[in-house]
């Protein structure tokens, strides 16, 4: 029988897994915008299954807001990596580092 | 309560933000030559969503079943946030206009994240709470880049983005946490769950949104983001961070810590105060060896926050009225300095961010000097100047609940942070002029605004004490 305790987990590992993400990937920024994806759908996993424990719906309505946020937060992202790159000519995160101190 | 009342509560929000897409149609209409006007638009609205908080919006009580909430506390913060707001998109114009960058998106985005901000502060849901936090920020997040073509803004914005979007994922995590363990996402039913006991859910859930929300007001250790988005984003852009967000996610700060875990405070005290001592002393450390004077206005917002934070420790009406008054009197300070740093440019118009070039700027510009100065004294809080009050407020509000220890590691940490605002003053008036001439005042109403604000933070605000203080106080007690 799988429990609210095993939701409960895979959205903590799916959690850390997004924020070691963000901290230990020193390749390029997509990979970040996936981190924070990956942090938010563990949230929502924990929304929903809480909702469904606690038949309570507030839970599952708060989840798509997530989701409709995070689809404005992606795009607003995204642009902002676009003016990034042209004026720069690449993504890699150890290249963000015109300022110092 | 009917669709009709609470429509009359959230009025401020939604007059500004049908005032914003309104503008937006008008600025894809009309394109950016239009900007001059909208702006203008802009100010009005913002002044008509101050103008509707005397009405049922400033003090009709929740709305929209437990969402919202229009008491005391949140009309006064929206005061403040709709003032700083409106400065910033004033002092817009003349910077970008340099760059040939003023676009008539600037007034309404600051409209947007001016509606969230409203949301935040009025917020009694973790719900409502996330969408005004989020609205806020997006928009943020735009504004840090918003000159295109200059590499460090894109930067900035791009750093704000990731570690904000991050803060927020935090946040999140907590309130899910919250949802889950008290079976409610009102501030209430969290309340009345941490009353019975806080598990360890409730503690992780705690610790979380804590985390999201020390993000948003750059508290140690959560401030890295600061110094790179205040330097990187355009100088007006610095400004507004500065201070209406700061005011917004400090106002959600204390809302949350006293409303919805109020019955957990001994378990958020120990984190506000390690979040209170370490921005004290890391604002006052790191800014020591800044050689750039925006980075240095990042290091002292980290350091005034600390000091606000202070106000929020004892948990106490007086203590968050302690807060409001810092806010209040720091939105003064920091929005006056960085007035006088919009005005360092050189001959050709340039923008100049160095501290050495502001060396002997008392024998060149005399009037900006004294305003610079003023400015520096009331941050380092020294007593004559107004800058001094609300530091005595909060530290008095931690004497009165008995945690004088702390009040005087506080007083300690403040003597640290004097060194570089007094460092900058010995600069400017010590100091052999350097080489950079800075073109005059262009604009009188910049001119005005410093002058409005060097006199507030002069010894002249302590008329206003009776007024702030009466005012404040009864916004912090609508929370208790």
């Amino acid at each position: 029988m799988i429990g609210l305790q095993h939701y409960l987990t895979v959205s903590a590992i799916l959690f850390v897994m997004g924020v070691l993400g963000i901290f230990i990937n020193r390749k390029n920024v997509i990979i970040i915008l996936m981190s924070i994806e990956l942090i938010l759908l563990g949230v929502n996993l924990n929304l929903v299954a809480f909702s469904a424990y606690l038949h309570d719906l507030v839970g599952q309505i708060f989840a798509m807001f997530v989701l409709t946020v995070a689809a404005g937060e992606a795009a607003i992202g995204l642009a902002i990596l676009v003016i990034y790159f042209r004026g720069r000519g690449t993504i890699a995160v150890d290249d963000a580092n015109r300022m110092k101190g | 309560m009917g669709y009709t009342a609470s429509f009359a509560l959230s009025l401020p929000e939604i007059i500004l933000s049908f005032g914003a897409i309104a503008l937006m149609l008008a600025a894809a209409w009309a394109g950016d030559k239009a900007s001059k006007a909208i702006s203008v638009i802009a100010v009005a609205l913002l002044a008509g969503a101050a103008a509707s908080l005397l009405g049922p919006s400033g003090s009709g009580g929740v709305g929209y079943d437990g969402l919202y909430v229009a008491d005391g506390f949140s009309a006064f913060s929206k005061l403040l946030i709709y003032v700083s707001a409106a400065i910033a998109i004033i002092i817009a114009p003349g910077f970008f206009d340099r760059e040939g960058e003023m676009r008539a998106e600037f007034p309404v985005l600051i409209l947007l994240s001016a509606v969230g901000m409203g949301m935040m502060v009025s917020a009694i849901d973790l719900l409502s709470l996330y969408v005004g936090l989020e609205l806020q920020s997006l928009a943020a997040y735009v504004l840090a880049s918003f000159l295109r073509r200059d590499g460090r803004s894109a930067e900035a914005g791009l750093k704000y983005f990731v570690l904000g979007a991050l803060a927020s994922g935090i946040l999140l995590y907590g309130i899910s946490l919250l949802y889950g363990f008290s079976g409610g996402t009102s501030f209430h039913a969290v309340a009345v769950a941490m009353h019975a006991g806080v598990g360890t859910g409730l503690l992780f859930g705690l610790v979380f949104v804590l985390a999201g929300l020390a993000f948003k007001i750059a508290a140690v250790p959560f401030h890295m983001w600061t110094p790179d988005v205040y330097e990187g984003s355009p100088t007006p852009v610095t400004a507004f961070f500065a201070s209406a967000p700061k005011v917004a996610a400090m106002g959600l700060l204390v809302r949350v810590a006293i409303e919805a875990m109020g019955p957990a405070g001994d378990e958020w005290r120990q984190i506000m105060i390690f979040c209170a001592l370490a921005s004290t002393i890391l604002g006052a450390v790191a800014a020591i060896g800044q050689t750039n004077i925006k980075r240095l206005m990042a290091y002292s917002s980290i350091n005034n926050v600390g000091f606000a934070l202070f106000g929020l420790v004892p948990g106490t009406a007086y203590g968050a009225s302690g807060v409001l008054t810092y806010m209040t009197v720091y939105i003064a300070m920091t929005l006056g300095s960085l007035l006088c740093i919009l005005q360092m440019r050189d001959a050709e118009g340039n923008p100049v961010e160095t501290i050495a070039s502001l060396s002997g700027l008392s024998r060149t510009r005399p009037g900006l000097a004294a305003a610079f100065a003023v400015f520096m004294f009331s941050l380092a809080g020294i007593p004559p100047l107004f800058g001094f009050w609300p530091k005595f407020m909060v530290f008095d509000a931690l004497v009165d609940v008995g945690m004088w220890p702390l009040a005087m590691i506080g007083i300690a940490t403040s003597v640290i942070g004097a060194f570089y605002y007094l460092k900058i003053v010995k600069t400017i008036y010590f100091d052999e002029p350097s080489d950079v001439r800075f073109v005059p005042l262009r604009s009188t109403t910049e001119g005005v605004l410093i002058l409005i604000a060097a006199l507030f933070v002069s010894p002249l605000g302590y008329f206003t004490v009776p007024l702030l203080g009466k005012a404040t106080l009864d916004a912090a007690t609508a929370l208790f």
